[in-house]
């Protein structure tokens, strides 16, 4: 092994490779040498990448985007854990010097019945943009509403709704879940709208709508691991499931809403 | 050519409703019979490609990403303005109107921005209507605050993640009309090419991302709303794929771009350490509202910051800006960020970094009131960089952020391409010479929900539903010169990635065409685009083919058309021969070091006309008239 200076390490990438779906993947082995301690995990990608295209071969594909932890669009299971090992917090937030000289790494893809892998470290998401399209939304048109302030919100409520509106689609909860599970995902939209007096009147046939949808795409159901929320990068909470159930059973009494 | 704006007559309060009843209206029951098509789900295209299918017509939307919801808009942090007036302090259309032409240094249409001022307080109406969890006040109300040196309290908030919220609201609105079947989307596609047919936009080029496919979409207009163009700079606040492509092949087509030098430098980002650095982190401007800005007095203190006394800091801001403080304007802010680095007074490892200190805030307010206001920024200030804001002050210095400049369009924001439309920040009408804070949300949304649902009536009412289909020649001959390009780009096979290219032009657009320019710098950076240029004709690296998932290929393209338009900017640089807004040039400064406009001969928009690869662009001149405002000097004094 190489000596390392003082803000680098060298370490091992156990990287997830396959061509496409119909592939069958498989861990290549990529030792990196010198990796400063300050770069972010996906920087350190970025220079493995930047070597393989040197020496002729296929970078290793993995999504990302705005790397300021917003976007929702990075995310690979480090070690075992999506997001890696720091808690809340995105794949692009993490860094280097959480990892020691010597470490090996394994790097894989959100792993779901729902999300097919695409190419190495990408997976197709949009199963969840199809829960989102079957009822996470307040139902208004562009310039028919009151005004602002006609509608009150006490603080406490905004701030719990904002709370669960922090989620940014990322997927981690369902790579996390034993049944690879979108609860949580759906649960926080239900409870951001639930709780607004605007998503009020449309509250129990959004919470059927988008608990079938989920099952329609082959997500699993929650069995209360909490898988998800211990990786979630927003921390959202699985009281946001509870409220979800409670949602779905009142739906189940509104007749017109089934 | 010449350039007509196409403003309304009449006074400027009526110059809207006057457009609004005078033009021609699609039949409702007609509306279904088009089709338009979206590029961009940022705030501009996804509340467009809502509000359009709302009204009926057949939209076809594309992005960039993997889902409508993860556009760069998502990245805002600090607000969203509206003349609501709210907080009762003095604040009105008119005095939104007029800060706003007055931030952007006297150089944008006065109809537009007044326009914008208008509709901003119908965003925040049908915002909250989504379910946009906006902050609040115990009452119940929404909660306001004073931002990016405005005196009144205008911007609206949800935490520090405003544009994740307005995108997800206008996600929403978009995925209800996916859910009816009225707008089809397309993620990760990627615009390479406009289809012109008969001097009118007909459809679309784009290359699927996945599959490297270059495919063919017809309609009867496109609208552009493809975001900025900041990492021409490499180093930018941008997400990865932001790039200039989309609004670059439509110039290349024909349509005019205008002020492309105008770029805004954010002042609050986590400086620059190392190499291997993707991008820089932007912390929201809002910090300004608490922090203090600082240099040792010293440039060879190298205490810890804590440890240097009161009396041998510089608060440079609050010294030369009394009344403004430390909210003076972003390229204010940022200009004397550099002028102290530039005097040796930095900080940090690269002495390219101020101070931003919240001791003297937490010891008013608390710690708590603090965290509340700004806690996700201190968490994420602390993990980039090890250091932990609460107790020690953090370090930022200017990076680029948002682009004013863009597709010129007229009032209806149409570009000089009939039927080509341009929305947000690819369009370059409503900012003039200087964005100010929370009001990049405000015109993304004021375009998407309010002006393009009205504006693209008239041009659909008069040319009718369009016979053209993918299967016409000119959709055949545009897919077939894609593929031939990627080709061309595969087969070089040099020794340079695409990475590498990039930040040299980077490390030359920084220093030339930066903050500060001047004659001699941009006429060297034209010169080292133009030999960069051609290294990367000669000697580029894309691995793998076009018939798969490429990012190389993908980039590759992007750092092409960068490498053109870089140039275009450097030009622009050029011939504005005056300091305005966050353009500055070294020749032009008044003598508190302020840009210095020459209104006899540069109150105008410059509009560049591609001229064919290689050749100077033609250049030409959108004057500007000021009916209602006074052309004054800016000073923050």
């Amino acid at each position: 092994m190489t000596t390392t200076g003082e803000h680098t390490i060298n370490i091992t990438l156990k990287v997830w490779r396959q061509k496409g779906p119909q592939d069958k993947g498989r861990f290549e082995t990529i030792p990196v040498q010198n990796v400063e301690t300050h770069t972010s995990f996906l920087e350190m990608l970025d220079l493995v990448n930047e070597k393989l295209t040197h020496e002729g071969k296929e970078p290793i594909a993995f999504d990302n985007d705005c790397r300021e932890g917003i976007c929702g669009t990075c995310g690979c299971v480090v070690d075992g854990v999506p997001h890696g090992p720091q808690k809340a917090m995105t794949l692009c937030q993490l860094h280097m010097r959480k990892f020691t000289n010597g470490d090996v790494i394994a790097v894989e893809p959100w792993r779901a019945r729902a999300f097919k892998v695409i190419k190495d470290l990408m997976v197709d998401r949009s199963p969840l943009d199809k829960i989102i399209q079957s009822g996470g939304y307040v139902s208004v048109n562009t310039g028919s509403p009151q005004d602002a302030n006609a509608l009150p919100v006490p603080m406490e409520v905004a701030e719990k709704a904002m709370d669960a509106a922090a989620c940014i689609g990322c997927g981690a909860c369902v790579a996390a879940c034993p049944n690879a599970s979108a609860m949580l995902f759906v649960s926080a939209k239900v409870s951001q709208l639930a709780l607004l007096p605007q998503g009020k009147p449309e509250a129990a046939q959004r919470a059927i709508s988008m608990v079938r949808a989920m099952d329609d795409l082959l997500f699993g159901n929650c069995s209360n691991h909490r898988a998800c929320e211990a990786v979630c990068p927003k921390e959202i909470s699985i009281i946001n499931i509870a409220r979800l159930n409670r949602e779905f059973i009142k739906a189940g009494f509104a007749s017109e809403a089934v | 050519m010449q350039l007509d704006g196409k403003t309304p007559s009449g006074p400027l309060q009526n110059k809207w409703d006057k457009y609004r009843f005078e033009t021609k209206l699609v039949n409702p029951a007609n509306k279904r019979k088009y089709s338009v098509i979206v590029v961009g789900t940022g705030l501009a295209g996804a509340s467009a490609s809502a509000s359009l299918a709302e009204l009926g017509y057949n939209v076809k939307a594309f992005c960039i990403q993997d889902s409508p919801r993860r556009a760069h808009s998502i990245a805002a942090q600090g607000g969203i303005n509206a003349a609501k007036n709210y907080p009762n302090d003095g604040d009105s259309i008119w005095r939104l109107f007029y800060d706003t032409v007055k931030g952007g240094d006297f150089r944008a249409r006065e109809a537009n921005v007044y326009r914008l001022a208008q509709v901003s307080n119908s965003i925040i109406d049908q915002c909250v209507a989504q379910g946009v969890p906006f902050a609040r006040e115990y009452g119940g109300m929404l909660a306001n605050r004073s931002f990016g040196g405005a005196q009144v309290s205008r911007t609206f908030y949800a935490r520090g993640q405003t544009g994740q919220q307005l995108l997800l609201g206008a996600y929403g609105a978009l995925s209800r009309q996916i859910g009816a079947g009225k707008v089809e989307m397309f993620t990760r596609r990627e615009l390479v090419d406009i289809v012109i047919v008969q001097d009118k936009a007909r459809g679309i080029i784009v290359r699927n991302l996945i599959t490297g496919e270059m495919e063919r979409h017809a309609a009867d207009a496109v609208i552009l709303a493809t975001g900025g163009y900041g990492t021409v700079f490499y180093l930018s606040t941008m997400a990865d794929s932001c790039n200039v492509g989309a609004a670059f092949k439509a110039y290349k087509k024909g349509a005019l771009f205008a002020n492309p030098c105008f770029t805004q430098i954010h002042p609050t980002c986590i400086p620059h350490t190392s190499d291997y650095q993707a991008k820089l982190t932007l912390m929201s401007e809002s910090l300004r509202n608490d922090g203090r800005v600082w240099v040792p007095k010293d440039s060879n203190d190298n205490r810890r910051p804590n440890q240097i006394p009161e009396e041998e800091r510089r608060y440079f801001l609050e010294e030369k800006y009394p009344s403004f403080g430390n909210l003076v304007p972003r390229d204010v802010a940022s200009r004397n960020a550099k002028e102290m680095c530039d005097a040796g007074l930095g900080v940090g490892a690269t002495g390219y970094a101020v101070y931003l200190d919240f001791a003297d805030a937490i010891k008013r307010d608390g710690k708590d009131v603090i965290q509340r206001k700004y806690g996700n920024l201190f968490d994420m200030y602390r993990n980039i960089t090890d250091d932990n804001p609460y107790e020690t002050p953090m370090m930022i210095y200017p990076a680029s952020h948002y682009t004013m400049g863009g597709l010129w369009v007229d009032y209806e924001l149409q570009t000089t391409i009939p039927g080509l439309f341009s929305l947000g920040e690819s369009n370059f009408s409503d900012h003039g010479a200087n964005r100010l804070g929370a009001s990049a949300l405000m015109q993304g949304l004021a375009d998407g929900y309010f002006v393009i649902p009205y504006t693209i009536g008239p041009y659909l009412a008069t040319n009718g539903v369009s016979d053209i289909t993918e299967d016409h020649q000119a959709f055949r001959d545009a897919a077939q010169k894609a593929m031939e390009h990627d080709q061309k780009l595969l087969a070089i096979n040099g020794k340079q990635t695409v990475r590498e290219i990039h930040v040299k032009l980077g490390k030359i657009m920084v220093e030339h065409v930066g903050m500060a320019r001047n004659a001699a710098g941009l006429k060297q950076a034209i010169s080292d685009i133009q030999s960069l240029r051609e290294d990367f004709w000669k000697d580029v690296k894309v691995p793998g083919t076009a018939s798969d998932y490429n990012l190389s290929l993908q980039k590759a393209d992007r750092l092409a058309d960068f490498l053109e338009f870089a140039e275009v900017m450097a030009l622009d640089a050029l011939e504005r021969d005056e300091s305005c807004g966050c353009h500055l040039r070294e020749e032009h400064q008044t003598e508190e070091n302020e840009a210095k406009r020459d209104d006899d001969n540069f109150c105008h928009v410059a509009a560049w006309e591609y001229d064919g690869y290689g050749n100077t662009p033609k250049f030409h001149k959108e004057p500007l008239v000021f009916e209602n405002v006074k052309l004054t000097q800016r000073s923050y004094k």
